[in-house]
């Protein structure tokens, strides 16, 4: 037993725990409040605790557990909605507090896969639980060995032995260290496109499965709507979306909603394929940090089932912030605006973790990373925009003046980034669609063209452009207004698929071809203006798909 | 009177701490009884515990405190208040105090002032409206109940009328109501302001006020936001009402809250200001919700000056990562209240309003959008260079900020007149540039093509 020497906050110092290790756990006062050591001085550590230490006093108690920070991984996860150390947040009391009890076991039904004396490599199957969520769970050997034992089909506890692996028992539910990435055979090259509904994503700046992404975006830009929006449509296997010290009213809606709304794919309810990990910005901030590690270990856990998996952070500025709380607690020297100097290494690690892989069973698995930044005052100068954007592939920027325009989602295709739109665009090819790069070049670079037009006509009146430029104009116009702009409300318009939105483009993309041609011809620019395109723009609205919806 | 052991060793004295030696079973976060040899007793909190010393915080600073002439005793668990029906119709100073000359408020339960996080699961989505009879706010940023929203405001402005008419006029379509009113380093002026709106609600019985004025000890101020909210989670989820807590001003919050940071030498982040602000902001403004199948809901309504109007300052940042939405207020608006709205928002709205309602929200904004881009357009190269319809935006503008925006003090509309107003309005552009109202809606509330003398 060691004892507590010094309590500031969140900053916990222990004396006479010479067991405990770096990044282990240690158990706090007589209720073991749970914190992990970050630095040892001489005979002292330094301890994080993840609850509120409101009463503990020098002299209390402290037990070092001898365990990395570690979540219980099982087939309970897919529908629940969980605390940042993983801990059942359906089964806790209205207001949250210190210490609470454990959650009363539930009862699986397994299935064996193989037979007694049957040689595993690590990472392949013993069996199946049923009723575990939207995809097959099956329960993986960590080691290699031969089955020594099986458990027959039925019901069974998630901590009792469902098969003995060489000496090693297997249980339906068993703790990961969170900090550490779950081992896999290799990384894959090919890259596969991540479909998430969204136009601008999908159309613009597509990400592969196993990518990483960053939204960074000032307050009221809509980062939450839009990532909500991804969490509940992208085709992935499984969603982990982590609210990782935002607002608690979110959180009730995602978890409502999610509850509610009927998966596109399986037909079951959304809520089965999602994980969601809830740190609301009032919960103990160390439980914040550790969170999105917990997110990353739960994701990798489906991932080696060979589950294609998308963890959306929001978001890790916060996380970023928890780490700058505790340094600065601790005295650490600060880098850049107080951040702690390893914030770039430990963004890196973090957005390393995402990746497709072939897992040790020899399955194919991905975990896709989408992260949200919220930059303080809005400056994308800060450190953690800066770094985050050198460690992703895919960057979307929301834009304030898109959101003040009500021009949801606020995705700004100027200063937003795909480093791999092209390779994607080759896969595209390779599996029948030959023009979504030719389609994705196209919008751009009208995009690109009304933006710069834009600018001239704030200064000189889009007037006094001559007709071609007013075209480009108009031709930006109508590729925000009908399909970039896109509602998380409407009914309709909330998922688009890559047939609809590529349908929707090329619909547009005619109209404004026509125009072209018309302003060639000589006709007035008023005139080209003045038609009607309203159809066209609601064609996005209408249920049987754009069609042949042409300028009335 | 005095059951806990004092201590007498007090080693530093800076700022509003002070440093105590020779502390035992002493924990963090405790409450403390400073007692001074004039027997004058102040309050602190303890911010670190270090082998045989406590750090305390407190509340009405280190005045006249010499290190002989102080005896601190720790109460062993934090600070609680008394809550219960009985802080309605009260005026308290910013620790709880009364300020009325009534006799200290008791209640049939002692709350601690720093809450417990409510469990996101056990939330229940905002979804009514907060009707504040205030046009701009109820058409196009409507408050909801549970949630909480911000006014960010620039000196000089009158955020603390706005905050004040809100507070005498909101209502929950019936059911039981009450507004929570903590005032943080106000002048006296602005506080007698305060008061007299707020006269009748007082006299019904809907009203707790809690005043930290500007000449009150500063580090009081950390704590009145605590008891407000403290006060209103036991009205509302208690009692069952639905409560308002209005909190202005933030900024003077803050302000206070860097002082004891910098006190204790903690490394500062943006401005100086300590790099827990956000958790700790956090830790105020959560504190809203409705909870699953209990009554009542709690709507907070931060009130904060910008600094030189700057929206990227540290305190405005930071809340408007928290809030969910935000009223904006501007100096270039030459009408009361007012109201930027292309600037404001109110995240949850949908929840709470019809499609409809909506839709003519979408539609003024995005209408004001462009008006806004006209008007800028027109400076450069005069307003007689601009086409037909630009100027339709323009006049679409100024007949919104007469007809919807401006409103006096004191005057309460019904939703249906708002809506009425925000119609009229509307009816001065070309239809076919109501591109994001339903065509039936349109036929429903615009007069006929021909009366309004055609378009384009």
């Amino acid at each position: 037993m060691g004892v507590l020497t010094r309590v500031d906050g969140p900053l916990v110092e222990v004396c006479g725990l010479p067991e405990a290790g770096m990044f282990t756990l240690v158990g706090l006062g007589t209720a073991g409040i749970p914190g992990e050591v970050v630095a040892i001085r001489g005979d002292s550590a330094t301890v994080q605790a993840y609850e509120y230490t409101g009463g503990l006093a020098p002299g209390d108690p402290a037990e070092a557990y001898g365990e990395p920070l570690s979540a219980p991984l099982g087939p309970h996860l897919l529908g629940g909605v969980f605390d940042g150390l993983l801990r059942p947040l359906t089964d806790a009391g209205t207001w949250l507090t210190a210490v609470r009890s454990a959650p009363r076991p539930k009862e699986w039904r397994f299935t064996p896969a193989v037979p007694q004396g049957h040689e595993l490599g690590a990472g392949e199957p013993v069996g199946t639980v049923e009723g575990a969520g939207a995809v097959p769970y099956a329960v993986l050997t960590p080691v290699p060995g031969r089955v020594t034992a099986i458990r027959p089909p039925g019901r069974c506890a998630p901590d009792v032995p469902v098969a003995s692996v060489g000496d090693r028992d297997i249980t339906l539910c068993r703790r990961r260290p969170v900090r550490s990435p779950a081992p896999y055979r290799e990384r894959l090259e090919e890259l596969v496109p991540l479909v998430t509904g969204q136009r601008v994503v999908d159309l613009l700046l597509p990400v592969p499965r196993g990518g990483a992404a960053a939204v960074p975006g000032g307050f009221g830009t809509g980062k939450t709507v839009l990532l909500q929006q991804i969490a509940k449509w992208c085709d992935a296997d499984v969603v982990v979306y982590v609210g990782c010290g935002e607002r608690g009213n979110e959180m009730a809606d995602v978890v409502a909603e999610l509850a509610e709304l009927t998966d596109p794919r399986t037909g079951g309810r959304l809520a089965d394929r999602t994980v969601v990990i809830a740190n609301t910005s009032n919960m103990p901030m160390m439980a914040r940090e550790a969170c999105v590690h917990t997110a990353m270990t739960v994701a990798e856990h489906f991932r080696d089932m060979g589950c294609d998996v998308v963890v959306i952070a929001d978001s890790t500025s916060r996380w970023a912030e928890a780490r700058r709380e505790f340094a600065s607690r601790h005295g650490e020297l600060p880098a850049e605006e107080g951040y702690p100097a390893d914030l770039a290494s430990a963004l890196a690690a973090f957005y390393e973790r995402a990746g497709r892989v072939t897992t040790l069973g020899g399955r194919i698995g991905s975990v896709t990373v989408i992260g949200a930044v919220s930059p303080p005052g809005g400056d994308m100068t800060e450190p953690v925009t800066t770094l985050t954007q050198r460690f992703v592939r895919c960057l979307w920027s929301l834009d304030r003046d898109l959101a003040y325009s009500r021009h949801y989602p606020a995705v700004s295709w100027a200063s937003s980034f795909a480093r791999d739109a092209d390779t994607l665009a080759g896969w595209y090819a390779r599996h029948g669609i030959p023009g979504w790069g030719e389609r994705r070049r196209r919008v751009a670079s009208i995009l690109a063209e009304a933006d710069r037009l834009g600018l001239l006509a704030e200064l000189v009146g889009a007037e006094s452009l001559p007709a071609h430029e007013r075209v480009a104009l108009l031709a930006g116009r109508m590729l925000r207004e009908g399909v970039l702009r896109q509602s998380a409300l409407s009914a309709v318009d909330a998922f688009s698929a890559p047939e609809r939105t590529a349908a929707l483009t090329d619909g547009i993309l005619a109209a404004i071809a026509e125009c072209e041609a018309m302003a060639a011809r000589g006709v007035p620019a008023e005139e080209i203006e003045g038609r009607d395109f309203s159809r066209l723009l609601r064609a996005k609205e209408q249920r049987a798909g754009p069609g042949a919806a042409g300028p009335g | 009177m005095w059951p806990e052991p004092e201590y007498t060793d007090v080693t530093d004295l800076r700022g509003p701490l002070i440093v105590v030696r020779g502390v035992s079973g002493v924990g963090w976060d405790e409450y403390a009884r400073v007692r001074l040899d004039s027997g004058e007793e102040r309050g602190g909190l303890v911010l670190e515990v270090d082998r045989d010393l406590a750090v305390v915080q407190v509340f009405e600073g280190t005045d006249a405190m010499t290190r002989r002439s102080v005896r601190v005793a720790f109460t062993g668990s934090p600070l609680k208040i008394p809550v219960g029906d009985g802080w309605l119709g009260r005026v308290c100073d910013g620790r709880g105090r009364p300020r009325d000359g009534g006799p200290p408020v008791l209640g049939a339960a002692d709350a601690p002032v720093g809450g417990a996080p409510l469990n996101p699961t056990r939330r229940s989505p905002p979804a009514e409206p907060v009707l504040t009879g205030i046009s701009a706010i109820d058409a196009l940023t409507t408050l909801v109940r549970g949630q909480k929203i911000a006014i960010f405001s620039a000196p000089g402005l009158p955020h603390l009328e706005l905050a004040a008419q809100i507070g005498a006029q909101a209502g929950a379509g019936g059911e039981p109501f009450c507004v929570v009113f903590a005032a943080m380093g106000l002048t006296h002026a602005d506080a007698a302001t305060v008061r007299d709106t707020l006269e009748e609600r007082s006299a019904a019985g809907e009203l707790t006020l809690l005043l930290n004025l500007a000449g009150d000890p500063v580090i009081e101020r950390v704590l009145t936001p605590r008891l407000a909210l403290t006060i209103a989670e036991n009205l509302a989820f208690t009692g069952g009402r639905h409560v308002l807590v209005v909190l202005a001003d933030m900024t003077s919050y803050c302000e206070a809250l860097r002082e004891v940071s910098v006190a204790r030498g903690e490394i500062p982040a943006r401005r100086a200001y300590p790099g827990y602000l956000y958790s700790d902001l956090a830790s105020l403004y959560e504190r809203c919700g409705r909870i699953r199948d209990r009554a009542g809901s709690i709507t907070v309504l931060p009130v904060l000056t910008m600094p030189a109007g700057d929206m990227t300052h540290p305190v405005p940042d930071l809340t408007g990562y928290i809030t969910e939405g935000q009223i904006v207020l501007a100096p270039d608006v030459d009408v009361r209240p007012p109201i930027d709205v292309l600037a404001s928002l109110s995240r949850l709205m949908r929840a709470a309003v019809t499609p409809a309602h909506m839709d003519l929200a979408a539609q003024i904004l995005a209408a004001l959008a462009r008006a806004r881009q006209a008007r800028e357009l027109a400076e450069l190269i005069g307003a007689s260079a601009l086409s037909e319809t630009d100027r339709r935006f323009i006049d679409f503008e100024l007949s919104f900020r007469h007809r919807v925006l401006a409103q006096r003090p004191g005057e309460s509309r019904a939703l249906e007149e708002t809506m009425d107003r925000a119609w009229q309005a509307l009816s001065t552009l070309p239809r076919p540039e109501l591109t994001m109202i339903d065509s039936a809606e349109l036929d429903a509330r615009l007069p006929k093509e021909d009366e309004r003398g055609g378009t384009r």
